[in-house]
């Protein structure tokens, strides 16, 4: 046997795992943001308190953008170049294609993170930069730390159809995503048998249903107007 | 000719240990300049090639398959003997040496013997070594069963895959000298011959299956692990690729060919279903601890479904002949009796070429007395495979089994050290004759292999290479490679070229059916004598009208299978031809007119030899050699299990 | 020749479109169609290829190549993609175990090679698979020379251990997981070799460098990753499952980690 050394090119299956811990810091960023956005729900203070308690603590705010920036360069990396080997080892597949268990979000992985991907942009674009679809309203949240309210800011971003539906649609397409990647990751890392694949199948389907109920429920109750 | 079969003086227990004190060795420098061959990649051939490459020896390994993890040892299921004692029920090196004398029907080499007992145990610590998962107890202990009919349990085993698991033992280990540069392989390369310089075994030719190149290797020394040649019967439980070309083309270049009427029938096979069948599967012998084995009593029941056939009208055939081992009766005297029930038409389930070829294997009773569920947990996987195969659930009807071609215990005559009365030409495994006489017990196929392979071999191949030295490995740019590769793709082009309109697979299935009838479980004068005629007249008829489509500069299935079914149409007449001068019925030899009330008789006197074979030329009569057995320790008893 | 009788299960006889691949070496393939009369349900699917193949033969046409030995679901050679699933619709058998009692009269059936990059083919449904042998010779085995080993009972292993060892060792190397991947992934594969050994005492010794050699090897062979997708599981014919996968996992990850953590050794003299 060669001595295998500790080369620094990653293997597939170190590129897995990178996807995979980024998946799930992605996944934990992704469960605090719901959090953080249901408050909506609560009416405008309880939710510019909470925008006011994070704008307080910027070390932390910047701590978690970058690492969220790296991490989904690395996931989006990874992702990409896998994607392309895999594509390579199966060389065109058979002529006849079937598929006899691998669930629809298993299949579609690369296409819906490069949806996300694309709504990720546009949300920071919307909401981080402000720079589009906000009806020509500035909310000076960055440049004015007086300014706290998000609320406004939300009803005001979401009363345009076309974008809440692009969300809608998104966040549909981010949950798919996570249906499959929240038990996969457990697989990946190694931490999954027989007997926890079902349950934690169980739970990623869930967690997707839930993320897509919890996000879209805010675009989806400014539309129907329910919230002013 | 002089057989001499080199056996060690002095007593059995120390013949071995004192031979190994006087073979020479190779000095280890000196190691990497000798070249072996070794043709086989199941248990005997990667064991002796993984154990050279180990040693330092240059050494090149080819089988026909794609990887050499598909030798037909893969196929085993019970498992493999060893004289362990772990069950303290009173086993022994002696008591296994005794049971294989016996069960051969003394007509094995006694040393022979003694040594593979002896060899056993070390077997097992190799395979456990090497992550062979055996069954194992809750203690954390190796487990045991008794198979076969032993009196004591001694037989290791992996599930119903232990040969498989052995196999892929063997496989690793020779992948690790693959990967370490010791072993180069060729997968997918057939033997068709072999090469002979001054007398000695110093190289073979080989097509290479894919690209149809035909070449010669030259060689220190040849080992040859080919297993059996079972197919020669068309149906039987052997592989589709096993084949007799590499022996039996040795065999025409002096080889002797031993004992070729030695086959075995096992008694629980899936039977035929129909014409276009290609194989027989083995169900598991073990299967009989739990079945009883039955057929009606009179033909008019046969066609019936087996549960409308009263309790008392069902004959359980075994049980009534053979009161103390009854459904347990060894193979050999098992098969027997389900052919004579069929031959009276009293067999069972379909009828394929006018005849009902099968009898019950009923579980019915144990299902009663253990529940299904204990029965589902023993033979589970083997009611599935049956089902699957048959697409009958033998947990609510019997099973239907009839006996089938199973291994063959003849073949290249070796001496102690396993090279033929060609210097330099070594066979281990199934392909050579040495150690289970006219009849192979249950589970020691897989012993032999591996005790060749990785305990006898790599002595005595050193003990040769030692003696030629080094300027031993002639060129292969010389004549006797030359001729031999043009005799070589003479016949591969003349097989291309033929203008016939019959598949090599029709001639393979008539051959089989002539030695099935006439040379299978009951042998007689007239029939293998007209056997013999019949062969001729397919062989000749096989020239003229056999087709081969392809140009053979590629993959050419039918070139493969052509080539093989020329050697079988050759060799099933050798086999008729020893079957019918051995006038005597002996392990799986039965010959009708000899017998006592329907018992094998024995002729110790007349026939207590090997039978070797000496090819004479193509028009002239092969010659019969004689190596006489002498037993020094074994009683020569008959066997009875009535 | 077999006659219908009522106590068995009845026999019956289908006739066939089939659709198989015939290729060269390094050239481009194509379908051809045949049609087949006459096939016993009875017969095994390879029988039924053996039928086209003599009626082709006898037709003075070559028969299409395909690889198969032992015939009874063992030797891991028989390899074909039935309809687009690798061993046909029966799931747990391999072609050579599948009968044709799971098919219907007049239905058109497509035999395919296995595809993926690191099984190119050879000749019709003939593919490449030294690519598996070269993974197991780069780390899938222990070393232990002919003749060192300690007596056998000498280590206890656990029941289950040993169980769970053999579950993994079952696979016959036949590549159905690599053809059903949709990533022509080996790691269904890869994962029962590692899996059979590493759980064993005896293959504790080389564990960290028969993985990462391993997964080196299959990298570079060709085969693609997983992305837990569970087709291999669903077409292995010996019930290989996911765990192999996962255990695979964990094991490399944790040898890439101690690894890393590992002591580098002594201090070098001289200039470094
Ligand atoms: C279904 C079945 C069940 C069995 N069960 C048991 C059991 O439970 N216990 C037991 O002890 N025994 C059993 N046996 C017998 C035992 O498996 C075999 O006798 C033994 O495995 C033979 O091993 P081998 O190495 O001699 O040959 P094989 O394993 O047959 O290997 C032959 C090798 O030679 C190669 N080869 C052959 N011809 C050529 C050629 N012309 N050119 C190049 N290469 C060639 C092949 O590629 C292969 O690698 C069983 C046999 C069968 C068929
Ligand atoms: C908020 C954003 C995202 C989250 C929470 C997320 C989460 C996850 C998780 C948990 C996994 C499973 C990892 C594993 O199997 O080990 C995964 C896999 C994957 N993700 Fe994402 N992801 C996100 C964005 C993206 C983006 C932008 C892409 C764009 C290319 C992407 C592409 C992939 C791919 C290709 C996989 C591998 C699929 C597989 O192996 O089955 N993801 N993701
Ligand atoms: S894991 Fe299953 S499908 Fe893959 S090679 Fe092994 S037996 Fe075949
Ligand atoms: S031919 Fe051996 S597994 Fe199918």
């Amino acid at each position: 046997m060669s001595t295998p050394s500790c080369n620094s090119a990653l293997s597939s299956i170190g590129k897995k795992a990178v996807m995979a811990l980024t998946g799930l810091l992605l996944v934990g960023f992704i469960l605090g943001h719901l959090s953080g956005n249901l408050l909506f729900f609560k009416g405008p203070e309880a939710l510019n308190a909470y925008a006011q308690w994070l704008h307080e603590h910027a070390a932390l705010i910047w701590t978690a953008r970058v690492t969220l920036l790296l991490g989904v360069i690395a996931h989006i990396a990874a992702g990409i170049s896998l994607t392309l080997e895999n594509r390579a080892a199966r060389s065109g597949g058979p002529a006849v294609e079937q598929t006899r268990r691998a669930s629809w979000g298993s299949l579609t992985m690369p296409y819906t993170g490069l949806v996300v991907l694309g709504f990720i942009v546009f949300h920071l674009l919307h909401y981080t930069f402000q720079s589009v679809a906000l009806g020509g309203q500035t909310f000076p949240l960055a440049t004015n730390p007086a300014f706290t309210d998000v609320h406004a800011m939300l009803v005001a971003g979401f009363s345009h159809s076309g974008v809440s539906a692009f969300y809608i649609i998104s966040l549909a397409l981010l949950s798919l995503h996570l249906s499959h990647g929240v038990s996969s990751m457990f697989q990946t890392l190694g931490l999954r048998n027989e007997r926890w694949r079902g349950r934690l199948d169980i739970l990623a389907i869930a967690f997707g249903w839930i993320v897509f109920l919890g996000f879209s429920a805010i675009p989806a109750s400014i539309l129907a107007g329910c919230i002013k | 000719m002089n057989l001499d079969s080199k056996i060690p003086t002095g007593p059995l227990s120390a013949k071995w240990d004192n031979h190994k004190a006087k073979l020479r060795l190779v000095n280890p420098a000196n190691r990497r300049k000798y070249h072996i061959i070794v043709v086989g990649s199941g248990l005997a051939g990667a064991a002796a090639a993984s154990s050279l490459g180990e040693q330092g020896y240059d050494v090149s390994c080819f089988c026909y398959q794609d990887s050499p993890r598909r030798a037909h040892s893969i196929a085993a299921q019970g498992g493999i003997n060893a004289a362990k004692n772990y069950q303290n029920d009173g086993d022994s090196v002696r008591r296994l040496f005794q049971d294989t004398i016996k069960g051969g029907d003394y007509r094995a080499r006694e040393a022979n013997v003694y040594r593979l007992a002896q060899l056993s145990t070390a077997i097992i610590d190799q395979c456990v070594a090497q992550g062979v998962p055996f069954a194992r107890e809750y203690g954390g202990l190796l487990a045991n069963r008794s198979f076969g009919g032993a009196q004591v349990s001694r037989t290791f085993y992996a599930r119903g895959q232990t040969g498989q698991q052995l196999l892929l033992g063997a496989y690793s280990s020779l992948s690790r000298q693959i990967g370490a540069g010791t072993v180069k392989m060729y997968p997918r390369h057939e033997m068709l011959d072999l090469v002979l310089v001054g007398g000695h075994a110093k190289g073979i030719v080989t097509r290479n299956l894919v690209t149809g190149e035909v070449r010669t290797w030259s060689a220190d020394c040849v080992v040859l692990c080919t297993g059996g040649y079972g197919n020669v019967f068309y149906l039987s439980t052997n592989a589709q690729g096993c084949n007799v070309s590499a022996t039996y083309r040795s065999y025409r270049r002096g080889a002797l060919f031993a004992n070729p009427c030695y086959t075995q029938i096992h008694p629980t096979c899936i039977p035929v279903h129909g014409d276009d069948q290609s194989k027989l599967t083995l169900m598991s012998e073990s299967l009989r601890n739990d079945g009883r084995v039955w057929v009606p009593k009179t033909m008019a029941d046969c066609g019936k479904d087996p549960a409308q056939v009263a309790e008392a009208d069902r004959d359980y055939f075994l049980e009534r002949k053979y009161p103390s081992y009854g459904n347990l009766a060894p193979r050999d005297i098992a098969s027997r009796a389900a052919k004579e029930a069929c031959d009276e038409g009293r067999g069972v389930g379909p009828e394929v070429g006018g005849r009902r070829l099968g009898v019950y294997l009923d579980f019915s009773a144990s299902i009663q007395r253990l529940g299904e569920s204990v029965v589902r947990e023993r033979y589970g996987n083997l009611f599935d495979m049956y089902e699957n195969i048959t697409g009958e659930n033998a947990y609510r009807r019997p099973m239907r089994i009839y006996p089938a071609v199973h291994y063959t215990m003849g073949g290249l005559w070796v001496d102690y050290n396993l090279q033929s009365n060609i210097p330099g030409l070594f066979v281990g495994g199934e392909a050579n004759f040495s150690d289970h006489g006219a009849n192979r017990l249950g589970a020691s196929a897989l012993m032999q292999g591996l005790a060749d392979g990785y305990f006898v071999l790599p002595y005595t191949v050193a003990d040769y290479l030692a003696g030629v030295g080094l300027s031993g490995r002639p060129s292969v740019d010389g004549v006797e490679y030359r001729d031999v590769l043009a005799q070589v793709n003479d016949r591969v082009n003349r097989l291309l070229k033929n203008q016939g309109k019959q598949t090599a697979r029709s001639y393979h299935k008539q051959l089989g059916k002539i030695i099935w009838d006439e040379c299978g479980m009951a042998r007689t004068r007239e029939g293998l004598t007209k056997a013999i005629s019949d062969i001729r007249g397919l062989r000749e008829d096989f020239w003229k009208n056999v087709a081969v489509p392809g140009t053979g500069a590629d993959v050419t299935p039918e070139l493969e299978r052509a080539g093989r079914v020329a050697d079988f149409l050759e060799f099933g007449e050798l086999m008729c031809r020893d079957a019918l001068v051995r006038e005597e019925s002996c392990g799986g030899h039965f010959r009708t007119e000899y017998q006592v009330d329907g018992e094998a008789k024995r002729d110790d006197a007349r026939f207590a030899h090997v039978a070797a074979w000496q090819w004479a030329g193509e028009t002239a009569e092969p010659i019969r050699h004689e190596e006489a057995l002498v037993y020094e320790e074994a009683q020569l008893s008959t066997r009875s299990y009535k | 020749m077999v006659k219908d009788n009522h106590s068995h299960s009845a026999d019956s006889v289908l006739n066939l479109r089939l659709r198989v691949w015939r290729q060269r070496r390094g050239q481009p393939g194509a379908f051809e169609e045949h049609a087949l009369q006459g096939v016993s349900t009875s017969a095994s699917f390879l029988e039924m290829m053996d039928m086209l193949n003599e009626k082709l033969v006898r037709d003075g046409k070559e028969p299409f190549a395909f690889d198969h030995d032992c015939r009874e679901g063992i030797c891991g050679m028989c390899s074909m993609t039935i309809n687009g699933m690798p061993h046909g619709p029966l799931p747990g058998v391999t072609t050579c175990q599948l009968h044709m009692r799971n098919f219907r009269d007049g239905e058109t059936i497509t035999v395919e090679p296995w595809r993926a990059r690191a099984f190119p083919v050879l000749r019709d449904l003939m593919v490449d698979r030294s690519g598996f042998d070269k993974v197991i010779q780069s780390g899938g085995f222990i070393s232990i020379r002919a003749g060192s080993a300690p007596e056998a009972n000498a280590t206890p292993i656990a029941k289950d251990v040993s169980d769970a060892a053999m579950d993994a060792a079952e696979c016959i190397g036949c590549g159905a997981c690599v053809a059903s991947c949709k990533n022509g992934s080996a790691m269904l594969f890869v994962g029962a070799k590692v899996t059979h050994l590493n759980l064993l005492p005896q293959g504790q010794p080389e564990r960290d460098r028969r993985v990462l050699a391993m997964v080196r090897t299959m990298d570079d062979v060709g085969f693609g990753n997983c992305t837990n997708q569970g087709e291999c599981q669903a077409h292995c014919p010996k019930g290989i499952t996911l765990d192999v996968i996962s255990h695979l996992n964990r094991d490399y990850l944790g040898a890439r980690v101690k690894a890393f953590f590992s002591s580098t050794g002594k201090a070098r003299r001289g200039g470094d």
